[in-house]
C-alpha cells in the first residue's frame, strides 16, 4: 500500500485542505457546548431574553460556518480519492500490459480484472473516508477532553481515565474479530465453492447418486460457517454494551465531581451540563472511528493486492535493439527447450531448425505437442529456457519489443476481432495503411465476401469479440489483419481451421504471391495445409521427431506417416 | 416481484423463532426506555446542583445509583438482544441456503442447463448474504429506531409541549433534504456505473486479448483509449461522491438549526420558569438522538427493500418445480442384462423447435451403440434422456424391458458408467475422486482402477500419490489427466452399462488407443453409447446413430451407412482431406 501513496502527491493541497476544513467544522462544533453553557448561566442564571437570542445566533453561526468547511472538506477529499484512483488506474492497465505472458499467465485475468476494478472501487472509498474523517474522530475526541480541562482540570481527569478506557475496548474487540470476520470470509468462499462444483458436476453427481452426501457436506459446511459468524457476532455485540456502560459511569462521576465543586462555588451549572454534552460528543465519534477503521483495514487489504500487481516485475523486457539487416537465415531455433512456469515437463524440447528467407515452414502435430509454443518463441511472447532463437542472425532478446514484433505478423489460433468497424480492427496491423493497402490485404486473405456483403463496407460495425461474425470470417478478417503489415515473418497458429480445402488452398497461395514474399509459419493439424511447405516439423509431445520435407518425411517419420495416413487413406474403400 | 409474498415467506421461515423474537421486541422495548430515562436521570441530578452552597446531595446519591444500576442492566440486555437478533438472523439464513442447495440436488436439469450456473450460486451466496445483512439490520435498528422515536416524544412533550412541537415540525427538514441530494445524485451514480461498466468491459476485452494486442504493438493505442474512459469516469466519480456526500453536513446542519431552535426556546421557558436547567439539557440531549433514527430508519428501510428483493430471488429458486418424484411403486433395478429399447420417443428442449421425433431403436445387450455428427448437433440429448436428466416427451424408454420412469433415478443412474466429455473433479483427495461411485471400495481396487485407465503413473508423480487434495479448478492436471480419472471412476464401478460421451477427446492418440482397449475389456458384453466426433473410433460399432442438427437422419452399421452415400458418407468424406 505504501507505495501507492506517491499518487496522492498530485492532489498535495486537496489532501492537506481537507482535513484541515474538516478539523474547523470539528473545532466549531466542540464550541456548542460552551454557548449552551453560556446560555444557562448567563442567560437564564440573568434572565437575559437578549442574551439568549444572540447565542442561539451563535449557534446557528457556528451550524452555518460547520456547514460551508464540512462541503469545502467534502469537495477536496472527493477530488483527490478520485483522482488518486484515476492514477492508479491507468499506470495499474499500463503495468498489466507490460507484463509477458508467464506473469499474466500466473495471476489469471479474472484476478487482474478485480484487481483493476472493485479492489480499486474500494481504495477510492477508503482514501475518500480517511481523507474526510481519520483526523476528524480523534480530533473531536482529544479536543472534546481538551475542552473538558479548560472548563474545569479536575472534573477533566475523568476525560483522561474515560477516553483511553474507551479506546482500549473499541480497539481491542476490532483487533479480536477483524482476524474473526476473514476467517468468515473463508467460509463463506467454503460454500461458494461447493455450490459452483456441485452445479457444474450436477450430471456426474446425479449419475453417481451423490445428493444427499453433497447436501450434509454442505449442511455442515453452513453450520460451521454460521457458528464463526455467531462466534464474531457475540464479540462485536459488546462493542456498545460496553462503551454505554464506560460513558454513562463517567457521567456519574462528572456529576460527583461536578456536584461537589458547584457546591465549593468552583464551577457552575451550566459547566457541568457543557462537561456532560462533550461526553455525549465523545462516544458518538468513537463509534464512527470504529467504523473507519474496519474501512480503512479493508481498503489498505485492497491496497496490498493492487500493490503485489506493481511489484510483478515484467520477467521480459526488449533489447537494446539491432540495426534492421536482413540476412539469408530469416530464423533460427539453435538447440531450444521451453517450460512454462512451474511445469516440471517441458514444453518443447531441442528443437533446432532454420528457416530462409521466403520459405514456408509448416509444423505438424498432435494437440498439446507444443506447435504453438514453438510459434509463440519467435515473437517472444515467451522466452525460451534453454537454447537460442534468432531471427536475421540475431538472438531475438537483442531487439526491442517494437521491432521484433514489427517484423512479424502473426494470426493467433483464437480469432478475436475488436469492438469498433472493419477498417479499425484493420489498421491494427498498420495504422498508416491507406484504403487500398486494406483491401489488398483483405482480397489476399481471401474476405472479400464479407466487405461486399456489408453495406457500409470497411466501416461495418463489429462487436465486442467480433461477436457478429462466424468463425470462418472472424478468420479471414484476423488473417488480413497480419497481411497488411507486410511482415517479414508471417505466423499462421492454426487458423484457418474454419476455412473450406478449397478457401485455405486460394489463401495459402495469395500468400506466397504477396510482394516481399514473407517467410511463412503455418500450424497446423491438417496434413493438406503444410503437405506444400519447403519443410516440415512434426513435434510429437515437444520433441521434433521429424524435420524435413513431405516425401522424406512420407518415408523417414511414422509419427508423420500414421497423421498422414489418417487424414487420407480410407478403409474400407 | 410479489413483495407481499415474499414477506410472507419471510414470515413463515422466521416463525420457527417466534419466541426469541419476542424476546428481542421485550428488550429492544426495555432498553430504549432506559436509554431515555438516563437523560432525565441526568436532568434531574444537573437540578440538584444549582450554584455554591445550594447542591443537594442527598437526593443526589440515589439518582445517581439509579443511573448505574440502569446502565449495567440495560447493557446487559443490550448485548443479549444482540445475540438474539444475531441467532435469528444467521439461522433464518443457514436453513434457507440449506433449502436452496438441496434445491440444487433435485432441479431438473433443464433449469441448471438453461440458467448460468453464476447467477444460481449469487444466489445462494450473495443473495443470501445480503438478506441476512438486510433483516439483522431490520431486527436491530428498526425496532430500537421505531421506540426510540416514540419514546422521545412522548418523553419531550411530557417535559413540555411546545417546544416538543417544534422539534416535530423541523425535523422532517432533514429528511426532505436528504431525499432531495439523492435524487438529484441518482443520476451521476448511473453515469458513474455507465462507465464503469464501459471500463470494466474494455479491461476484459484487452486482457482477454494481450496476445493480440501485444503481437501489434498496441501497447500505446490501447493505453490512449483507456485513459479516455478513465477520465470520463473520474468527471463522473468526482460528482456522484462529492454530492452524495453533501448529505451529512446538510442534514447535520438542519439538526444543528434544531439544536439551537431547542436552545433558545428551552432558554425563554427556563427563563419564565416553565423548565428546569436539567430539563432543557435533558431536552438538548433528546433533540440530538430524536432527529437520529430517522437518518438511521430511512437507511433500513432501503436495505430492508434490497433484502426482501434478495430474499424474493432465492425464493424464485427454491420454488421451482423440482424433478418429478420417483413413482411410488417405481422398481430399484440392478444388475441389468443391457436391454434398452426405444419406443416412440418424441423430445425437444423447446416445443417450438422440434428435436426428436417417432424415435425407434432396440439395442441388445452387449451391443455398442454410437452417436455421431458434427459438433453442436445435440448428440448429448440422446444421453439426457437415457439418464433421465431429461424425460421424453412421449413415447417410451425402457430397460430390461421396465418403462425408466418406473425405475427409481438412482438405480437407474448406478446402472449406467457415465463419463463425460467435460471433466468434472470433486474437491478432495484423488482416491475421494476415484472412489466417488463406490465409497467403500478397497485401496487395492483404486489402484486397479487407476492402472486400467492409465492414470495409476501420473498420480503416482503428484507430491502425495493417491492422497494428493485436488479440485474441479486445480490447474495442476492437464484436461487429459482430468479425464483419466474420470475414467478411472468407471472403470472402479464396473456398471453393467456404459456411456462415454467424447470421453477420450482431450487425450493424446497414444494413450486413447491404450484406454479404448481398457475399454474395451470392460465393456466386453455390456450395452455401451458412445459419442464421438472422431469417426474412426466407432467403426466397429453395432449401430451407428447419425444426427444432425438435433435429429437422428440416419442409423445402421458403418458399412450399410457407407452404402446409402447420405450425410454419414459426406461426414466421413470430410473427415478425410482429399
Amino acid at each position: 500500500m505504501k507505495k501507492l501513496l506517491k499518487y496522492i502527491k498530485f492532489y498535495r493541497k486537496e489532501s492537506i485542505l481537507s482535513p484541515i476544513f474538516k478539523l474547523l467544522e470539528a473545532s466549531f462544533e466542540l464550541f456548542v457546548p460552551l454557548v449552551v453553557a453560556a446560555i444557562i448561566d448567563k442567560g437564564i442564571a440573568g434572565g437575559d431574553n437578549d442574551y439568549i437570542i444572540r447565542m442561539s445566533l451563535l449557534l446557528v453561526a457556528l451550524a452555518v460556518i460547520g456547514l460551508v468547511c464540512a462541503i469545502t472538506a467534502q469537495y477536496y477529499a472527493a477530488k483527490a480519492s478520485v483522482g488518486f484512483v484515476t492514477g492508479i488506474r491507468r499506470d495499474l492497465f499500463r503495468h498489466i500490459q507490460s507484463l509477458s505472458f508467464s506473469d499474466s499467465d500466473e495471476m489469471g485475468t479474472s484476478t487482474l480484472i478485480t484487481r483493476m476494478t472493485s479492489d480499486v472501487n474500494q481504495v477510492q472509498n477508503g482514501v475518500n473516508l480517511t481523507l474526510r474523517l481519520l483526523m476528524r474522530s480523534p480530533f473531536v475526541v482529544f479536543g472534546a477532553m481538551i475542552m473538558a480541562f479548560t472548563i474545569d482540570f479536575k472534573s477533566a481527569l475523568i476525560f483522561a481515565a474515560a477516553i483511553p478506557l474507551l479506546l482500549v475496548v473499541v480497539f481491542f474487540i476490532m483487533l479480536i474479530s477483524i482476524p474473526l470476520y476473514k476467517k468468515v470470509q473463508q467460509r463463506l468462499d467454503g460454500l461458494l465453492d461447493m455450490t459452483r462444483e456441485n452445479l457444474s458436476g450436477s450430471r456426474v453427481i446425479r449419475a453417481f447418486c451423490r445428493e444427499r452426501e453433497e447436501i450434509s457436506e454442505f449442511a455442515q459446511k453452513n453450520a460451521e460457517y454460521v457458528s464463526t459468524q455467531s462466534f464474531v457476532g457475540r464479540i462485536s455485540a459488546l462493542m456498545n454494551p460496553l462503551t454505554y456502560i464506560i460513558i454513562n459511569f463517567a457521567v456519574i462521576a462528572i456529576i460527583k465531581v461536578g456536584a461537589v465543586r458547584v457546591d465549593s462555588g468552583i464551577l457552575t451549572q451550566g459547566q457541568v451540563v457543557a462537561l456532560y454534552n462533550y461526553m455525549s460528543q465523545i462516544l458518538v465519534e468513537l463509534i464512527k472511528l470504529a467504523n473507519l477503521i474496519i474501512n480503512i483495514t479493508k481498503s489498505v487489504a485492497c491496497g496490498n493486492r493492487i500493490q503485489a500487481i506493481f511489484d510483478i516485475k515484467p520477467s521480459l523486457t526488449g533489447g537494446i535493439g539491432r540495426d534492421e539487416e536482413k540476412t539469408e537465415i530469416a530464423v533460427e531455433f539453435k538447440n531450444v527447450s521451453f517450460y512454462y512456469k512451474n511445469s516440471p515437463e517441458p514444453s518443447l524440447k531441442n528443437i533446432s531448425f532454420t528457416a530462409r528467407r521466403g520459405e514456408t515452414i509448416g509444423i505438424i502435430g498432435g494437440t498439446g505437442s507444443g506447435k504453438s509454443t514453438l510459434v509463440n518463441l519467435i515473437p517472444r511472447f515467451y522466452d525460451a529456457t534453454d537454447g537460442e532463437v534468432k531471427v536475421y542472425g540475431e538472438n531475438v532478446k537483442n531487439y526491442t519489443l517494437e521491432q521484433i514484433r514489427k517484423k512479424v505478423g502473426i494470426v493467433p489460433q483464437k480469432a478475436v476481432l475488436f469492438k469498433g468497424t472493419i477498417r479499425e480492427n484493420i489498421l491494427w496491423g498498420d495504422e498508416n495503411a491507406a484504403d487500398s493497402e486494406i483491401m489488398q490485404a483483405i482480397y489476399a486473405a481471401q474476405a472479400k465476401d464479407i466487405i461486399e456483403k456489408k453495406d457500409s463496407g470497411l466501416d461495418a460495425e463489429v462487436e465486442q469479440n467480433g461477436k457478429n461474425f462466424s468463425g470462418g470470417q472472424r478468420q479471414r478478417l484476423t488473417i488480413a489483419r497480419a497481411l497488411v503489415r507486410k511482415p517479414d515473418i508471417l505466423i499462421l497458429d492454426d487458423s484457418s481451421s474454419a476455412l473450406d480445402f478449397a478457401t485455405d488452398a486460394a489463401l495459402r497461395q495469395s500468400i506466397r504471391t504477396m510482394d516481399g514474399s514473407p517467410t511463412v509459419f503455418i500450424v497446423s493439424q491438417r496434413a493438406s495445409s503444410i503437405m506444400n511447405a519447403d519443410k516440415i516439423i512434426v513435434l510429437d509431445n515437444g520433441e521434433p521427431v521429424g524435420i524435413g520435407t513431405h516425401g522424406e518425411l512420407l518415408e523417414t517419420c511414422r509419427v508423420y506417416k500414421e497423421i498422414y495416413d489418417s487424414q487420407f487413406k480410407r478403409e474400407g474403400k | 416481484m410479489d413483495k407481499r409474498g415474499t414477506v410472507s415467506k419471510v414470515i413463515g421461515r422466521i416463525k420457527k423463532y417466534s419466541l426469541l423474537i419476542l424476546l428481542s421486541i421485550l428488550f429492544a422495548i426495555f432498553s430504549v426506555a432506559v436509554t431515555l430515562y438516563i437523560p432525565i436521570l441526568v436532568g434531574t441530578a444537573i437540578d440538584c446542583i444549582v450554584s455554591d452552597g445550594r447542591v443537594d446531595f442527598a437526593a443526589l446519591a440515589p439518582i445517581l445509583l439509579k443511573i448505574a444500576g440502569f446502565t449495567l442492566i440495560s447493557a446487559a440486555i443490550q448485548w443479549i438482544m444482540g445475540i438474539i437478533n444475531n441467532r435469528v438472523t444467521f439461522r433464518v439464513v443457514q436453513d434457507i441456503r440449506n433449502e436452496a442447495f438441496e434445491k440444487i440436488e433435485i432441479l431438473p436439469l433443464k433449469y441448471l442447463d438453461s440458467h448460468p450456473a453464476g447467477e444460481i450460486v449469487s444466489k445462494i451466496i450473495a443473495d443470501a448474504d445480503q438478506f441476512a445483512d438486510g433483516l439483522l439490520l431490520g431486527f436491530t435498528q428498526l425496532f430500537t429506531g421505531i421506540m426510540t422515536i416514540l419514546g422521545t416524544l412522548a418523553f419531550m412533550f411530557s417535559i413540555n409541549a411546545g417546544i416538543t412541537v417544534a422539534v416535530v415540525v423541523l425535523t422532517p427538514l432533514s429528511l426532505f433534504t436528504a431525499r432531495f441530494i439523492a435524487k438529484h445524485t441518482y443520476y451521476m451514480f448511473k453515469k458513474q456505473s455507465e462507465v464503469r461498466g464501459e471500463q470494466t468491459a474494455y479491461i476484459e476485452e484487452m486482457l482477454d486479448n494481450t496476445k493480440i494486442v501485444q503481437a501489434f504493438s498496441r501497447e500505446e493505442h490501447v493505453q490512449e483509449k483507456f485513459n479516455e474512459i478513465n477520465e470520463i469516469l473520474q468527471k463522473y466519480s468526482l460528482k456522484a461522491l462529492f454530492y452524495s456526500s453533501i448529505t451529512n453536513p446538510s442534514t447535520r446542519f438542519i439538526n444543528s438549526t434544531v439544536y439551537a431552535c431547542v436552545a433558545l426556546f428551552g432558554a425563554f421557558a427556563a427563563v419564565s420558569g416553565r423548565i428546569t436547567v436539567g430539563g432543557l439539557s435533558c431536552f438538548l440531549s433528546y433533540a440530538n438522538q430524536y432527529t437520529k433514527p430517522f437518518n438511521e430508519i430511512s437507511g433500513v428501510i432501503t436495505e430492508l427493500q434490497n433484502a426482501l428483493v434478495c430474499a424474493s430471488r432465492i425464493f424464485e429458486l427454491i420454488e421451482t418445480p423440482s424433478e418429478t418424484e420417483n413413482r411410488a411403486d417405481a422398481a430399484v433395478i440392478s444388475d441389468v442384462d443391457g436391454r434398452v429399447e426405444l419406443k416412440n420417443v418424441c423430445f425437444s428442449y423447446m416445443p417450438e423447435r422440434k428435436l426428436i421425433e417417432n424415435f425407434n431403436l432396440s439395442v441388445k445387450p452387449g451391443q455398442k451403440i454410437a452417436i455421431v455428427g458434427p459438433t453442436g448437433c445435440g448428440k448429448t440429448t440422446l444421453i439426457n434422456l437415457l439418464m433421465r436428466f431429461y424425460d421424453v416427451d412421449s413415447g417410451e424408454i425402457s430397460v430390461d424391458g421396465t418403462d425408466i420412469r418406473k425405475i427409481t433415478r438412482s438405480s437407474l443412474r448406478k446402472n449406467y458408467g457415465m463419463v463425460l466429455q467435460e471433466t468434472w473433479l470433486e474437491n478432495g483427495s484423488i482416491r475421494d475422486n476415484i472412489a466417488m461411485g463406490k465409497p467403500d471400495a478397497t485401496d487395492a481396487e483404486i489402484v486397479e482402477a487407476a492402472k486400467a485407465s492409465h492414470a495409476h503413473g501420473f498420480i503416482m508423480r503428484m507430491p502425495h500419490g493417491y492422497d494428493t487434495v485436488i479440485s474441479d479448478s486445480d490447474t495442476n492436471l492437464s484436461q487429459g489427466e482430468r479425464q483419466l480419472l474420470c475414467i478411472a471412476r468407471v472403470m472402479l464401478c464396473r456398471p453393467p452399462m456404459l456411456i462415454l460421451d467424447e470421453a477420450t477427446s482431450s487425450i493424446d492418440t497414444r494413450t486413447e488407443m491404450k484406454i479404448q482397449d481398457a475399454f474395451s475389456q470392460l465393456m466386453k458384453g455390456k450395452t455401451s453409447f458412445i459419442v464421438a466426433h472422431r469417426l474412426s473410433t466407432v467403426r466397429d460399432a453395432d449401430i451407428i446413430l447419425v444426427m444432425r442438427s438435433g435429429n437422428i437422419v440416419e442409423q445402421g452399421n458403418h458399412a450399410e451407412l457407407l452404402g446409402k452415400k447420405g450425410f454419414y458418407f459426406k461426414l466421413y468424406n470430410s473427415q478425410f482431406a482429399k
